[in-house]
């Protein structure tokens, strides 16, 4: 793998002109709960550069997960449209935007979200596999990922072998796997104590040197300081968007 | 990728799964062994009768073979007519009688009057055969064929010579007419049951010692067919049941669709219980994949939102379920088998059944078939399961397992 870089090329290109990976125009995002039609997103104007840093933070129940799904393409916004890596992402069918999800989009989950009874490397090769990558070259991809991770040692294990700050850099590593162009992470220190989710931290904030666009969701605002841009939202707006010059991780 | 999934999924409950897999195993071998005994009975019965190649049964007019005790009069005629038919290449005459045992641990023997290069009631296992005809004179000793149960429950070894007699007089003691006879040979008598003691001596032996009355009788008849299709067997028949007004002939055929009828209601429980089984086997399979779906809805949210089309989540959920399918009836296979062979021991052992009959017989046909409905079953039963896996909503599954 030496040529070939852990992070995607488009990714690490920092020095690149600064262009949108995310854009959402008016974005609304409403759903049902009951006889109770629920406003979770109430039309949302937001740019993320490549290459940005960001975290999305909030009191509970202020749309950041909802915001997080539209921008992962996971969902779809009840109006408006968001664009991803210039891509429309709001028009896309069930097929076409899981195969978006697949090449250009890595998720990491508060729960991590390992397969349990496959090994740390065969977690990371789940994509992929799905992407079509063939054995040899998916098992030497998922090798160099976990050995970005800091987990080089540690592919053999089962997730129940692992702690759960390991198991949540597998996730990332998984989330990786295929250069996605945007890294989004749901409350990815929520189920580990203090110190691990510090070590987590510097490893995002590795990842955002080595030229990843990451975007996370976090009720923390020890955990959103950390970031570059600190979005913040209240009853599904937008109700700060604060950047500073380098992330504090 | 897939296959490993599907695997692993299901090791994750190794105990969950293994009953699983012992319940469809327990399903196929019952489905199995129904089929088996369904379409045992027949075919042991209708291998039975054509041990020998006979496909006809002539009995006294009225009568069935088997059924009845009744002799019938001018057998050399008949057997003469038969046996000058170019369409019918041998004739076995046979006359049944109860023989005395004087000084025996037994009193009487059921006994059969054959030629014994025609006959078809025994296979010889050891010793030598008993001559075609009475040729060796009142003085010396008829070589007899008996089976083994003849020889334990009297206590008797190949070569020793005892004494038959007809006519007994219990009060008197005496015997009309007796003849000694040597064992010379052990066989396998095909028509009658296991247990009970039996000897085969020439015909003319037995029709001898019945008495004059019996000088040319038989109880039955077999005659084999030139031609071994249901039209040439039926072609025969009707030639007998029209030159031959004093007999009934009946066909294997026959035979069989009479043993059928009165085994009707045993076939139907085996298939209402066959098809039980089935059910069983899809709702095992069913249950469990969808037990183990609902648990994964979260797992298999995050798999959807990583990547993973809808059909990769079919198929893998649905590979779960062929392979608890596939388990289960490889393990209910060997299951059934067993089972067939210990219920098979047991029924056998039923007074009154041929030594030759099978409950359960190994038919791979049926066998295969009855096992692929259920493969087919197992693995359709995976499909609903699969297709609510696939369906599940990714936001809504990902939110519940977040609050759950």
């Amino acid at each position: 793998m030496a040529d070939t870089p852990i992070i995607a090329r488009s990714a690490l290109a920092a020095d690149s002109p600064p262009s949108a990976v995310i854009h959402c125009e008016q974005v609304t995002r409403s759903y049902r709960m009951g006889d109770a039609t629920v406003q979770a997103v109430r039309g949302i104007d937001l740019s993320i550069s490549r290459g940005e840093f960001a975290a999305l933070t909030g009191p509970s129940g202020c749309g950041k997960s909802t915001l997080l799904h539209l921008l992962g393409a996971v969902d779809i916004p009840s109006s408006g449209r968001v664009f991803v890596n210039g891509r429309d992402t709001s028009t896309l069918g069930d097929r076409d935007a899981t195969a978006f999800r697949l090449r250009h989009i890595g998720f990491v989950f508060q729960r991590f979200y390992l397969m349990p009874t496959l090994s740390a490397l065969e977690n990371v090769e789940l994509p992929l596999a799905e992407a079509g990558m063939a054995g040899s070259a998916r098992k030497a991809r998922a090798a160099d990922l976990l050995g970005y991770v800091g987990l080089g040692d540690r592919r053999g294990h089962r997730p129940t072998q692992l702690s759960g700050g390991e198991q949540q850099r597998v996730a990332i590593a998984r989330a990786l796997a295929n250069e996605p162009a945007l890294l989004l992470a749901d409350e990815p220190t929520g189920e580990l104590d203090a110190a691990t989710s510090e070590r987590l931290l510097e490893l995002f904030g590795q990842l955002h040197r080595d030229g990843t666009t990451l975007v996370f969701v976090t009720h923390d605002a020890v955990v959103a300081n950390t970031a570059q841009r600190v979005i913040r939202l209240l009853d599904g707006r937008v109700a700060a968007d604060t950047r500073r010059a380098e992330p504090v991780g | 990728m897939r296959v490993t999934l599907a695997a692993a999924t299901l090791r994750r409950h190794p105990a969950r799964t293994a009953l699983a897999v012992l319940g469809i195993a327990v399903a196929a071998a019952l489905l199995l062994d129904m089929v088996m005994l369904a379409t045992g009975m027949r075919e042991s019965f209708r291998s039975l009768l054509l041990t020998r190649g006979y496909q006809l049964r002539v009995s006294p007019k009225g009568t069935l073979p088997f059924d009845s005790e009744a002799t019938i009069d001018g057998a050399t005629a008949i057997v003469g007519a038969l046996r000058a038919n170019p369409d019918i290449v041998a004739v076995s005459p046979g006359l049944g009688a109860t023989l005395g045992l004087p000084s025996q641990r037994i009193p009487s023997v059921f006994s059969l009057g054959l030629e014994s290069n025609v006959q078809g009631d025994y296979a010889l296992d050891a010793g030598h055969d008993m001559p075609v005809d009475d040729t060796l004179g009142g003085g010396v000793p008829v070589p007899v064929v008996v089976n083994r149960a003849f020889l334990v429950r009297t206590g008797r070894a190949l070569g020793d010579t005892l004494t038959v007699a007809a006519g007994i007089d219990a009060q008197l003691r005496t015997a009309a007419r007796a003849r000694v006879v040597r064992l010379t040979g052990e066989g396998r008598f095909f028509y009658v049951p296991g247990e009970t003691p039996v000897m085969a001596l020439p015909l003319t032996v037995v029709r001898s010692l019945l008495g004059p009355a019996y000088r040319d009788r038989m109880s039955v008849a077999m005659a084999e067919s030139r031609r071994a299709d249901s039209a040439g067997v039926e072609a025969v028949r009707a030639w007998i049941a029209t030159t031959q007004p004093r007999v009934t002939a009946i066909s294997t055929e026959t035979a069989i669709r009479q043993v059928e009828e009165r085994l009707s209601y045993f076939r139907q429980l085996a298939f209402v219980l066959g098809a039980i089984s089935l059910g069983i086997g899809f709702l095992l399979v069913a249950t469990l994949v969808t037990l183990s779906v609902n648990e994964r809805r979260g797992e298999i949210a995050v798999l959807r939102a990583i990547g993973t089309q809808k059909d990769g989540v079919l198929r893998q959920v649905f590979l779960e379920g062929f392979f608890l399918s596939t388990a289960g009836i490889v393990a209910g296979l060997a299951l059934g088998l067993v089972t067939a062979q210990w219920l098979n021991g047991i029924l056998r052992d039923f007074p009154g059944l041929p030594a030759a009959f099978d409950f359960f017989l190994w038919s791979p046909e049926a066998a295969w078939k009855s096992l692929a409905l259920l493969q087919v079953s197992g693995t359709l039963a995976g499909l609903v399961p699969a297709w609510r896996a696939a369906s599940i909503p990714i936001v809504r599954a990902l939110r519940e397992d977040a609050v759950g």
